[in-house]
This record gives structure tokens, C-alpha cells and sequence, in this order.
């Protein structure tokens, strides 16, 4: 049972990063591109552990925070750009 | 007790994957910009936290020592989601709109984020790109 429900959440993380994907490619505005790219490492995180849960391993624990913490980072910061033309002031 | 772990983490499963793709078709399906930021910031994150839930059940019960290391990336994602949201729709309202064209504050100062000391309208900068993304939303 835990196989199939296991599979499902594949395919619908999986289906949720090419939605994602076509927003990045087909975005009417910038901001909604960096909204994009932030949902697609979020949803890069939940396979990560769907992974981690096929393969009985707690191994990629240390990548999904990886990808969290730079996801965040990376966004806010590009958020930033838009707003002042410049990171760091 | 053993069926009640397994119906316990294919439900979170399930749960989670159906949260994560309905925040991602809200993406694609909602009208513009403002509403398109419900979708991920809310929906998706709420599935990455049922899938992070059933993977520390997982752990729990099946594998051959608990984790609890999940938490905390959920802990750090419903942390973040909201701040990553304001900020985009910050830069999306400087982008759009000028601070005479929305809807009055209901007291004598404007809106925080157009006030003095913060970011004044991209669009008041006069810039090269002036309404480049305004033509793009219509």
C-alpha cells in the first residue's frame, strides 16, 4: 500500500515541477518566474524525501536542507534585485 | 499496528502529493499575479510538509532507526514560505503599480512599502524599462 501511495506522490510532484517548469518558460511577468523557480525547489524537496523514502536511506537529509536553505536565499535575494537593482548594499 | 502505520503514511502521502500538485496547477491556472502567489506559498508547501511528515513516520515505524532530522526542514519551509511571498509580492507591486494608483491606506500616510524611507515605484524611476512589465500583464 505504502508502494503505491509512494508512486502517486512521485507522479504528483513530478506533474507539479513541469507545471512549474512551463510557468518558468511562458511567465508574463519577472516576478512570476522567480515565484516559479522558488516552487520548483520546493517541490524539488518533497521528491528528495520521496527518494529518501524508496531507497530506505536518511542519507539525502543533508541535500533537502540544501535546497531549502539556497531555495530561500536565492529567492529573496533575486526579490531584492528587482526591488533596488542591487543584493548588498 | 502495523496496518494502522501503513494507512497512517499512505494517507500523509497521498495528502501531501495531492497538496503539491494542486499548488502547482494554481500556478498555472490562476489569473494573475497576486492570486498566483496563493497557490505555492500556501498549497505546495503544506504538501512538502505531509511528505516530510510520512517520511519521519516512515522512519518511525519501518526503518531501523527513527529521524527526526524532517522536521526541521519543515520547521525551516514554514518559515520561510511567507517571507518568500511577501517579498515577491513587493517586487511585484513596485513593478505594477505607483502609490497613487491604490486603494487608500484608511489613514493619513501611505501604504509602508511606498512610504519615504522605502523603495519608491520602479515605475517613478523613469527608467529604460519603464512599463515593460505592465504591457506584459495586459
Amino acid at each position: 500500500m505504502i508502494g503505491y501511495a509512494l508512486y502517486f506522490a512521485f507522479i504528483c510532484f513530478g506533474l507539479g515541477l513541469l507545471f512549474c517548469l512551463y510557468r518558468v518558460v511562458f511567465a508574463p511577468g519577472v516576478s512570476d518566474r522567480v515565484l516559479a523557480l522558488d516552487t520548483m525547489t520546493v517541490n524539488m524537496i518533497a521528491l528528495v524525501a520521496l527518494f529518501g523514502i524508496l531507497h530506505d536511506t536518511t542519507m539525502y537529509f543533508e541535500i533537502m536542507l540544501l535546497f531549502a536553505m539556497v531555495g530561500f536565499v536565492s529567492t529573496v535575494a533575486y526579490a531584492k534585485f528587482i526591488l533596488r537593482g542591487d543584493v548588498i548594499e | 499496528m502495523s496496518i494502522f502505520a501503513e494507512i497512517l503514511v499512505s494517507a500523509l502521502l497521498v495528502i501531501g502529493g495531492i497538496f503539491g500538485l494542486v499548488g502547482s496547477y494554481g500556478l498555472v491556472k490562476l489569473p494573475d499575479q497576486m492570486t498566483r502567489l496563493h497557490a505555492p506559498t500556501k498549497a505546495a508547501t503544506l504538501g512538502v510538509g505531509g511528505i516530510l511528515l510520512a517520511s519521519v513516520a516512515w522512519f518511525g515505524f519501518f526503518g531501523e532507526h527513527s529521524s527526526w532530522h524532517e522536521l526541521l526542514i519543515a520547521l525551516f519551509l514554514f518559515m520561510t514560505a511567507p517571507i518568500t511571498g511577501l517579498m515577491i509580492a513587493k517586487a511585484h507591486m513596485h513593478l505594477s503599480w505607483r502609490a497613487e494608483e491604490l486603494p487608500d491606506s484608511g489613514e493619513d500616510r501611505n501604504w509602508a512599502t511606498y512610504g519615504d524611507s522605502a523603495e519608491r515605484s520602479l515605475l517613478d524611476k523613469g527608467t529604460d524599462d519603464e512599463g515593460t512589465e505592465r504591457d506584459l500583464r495586459e
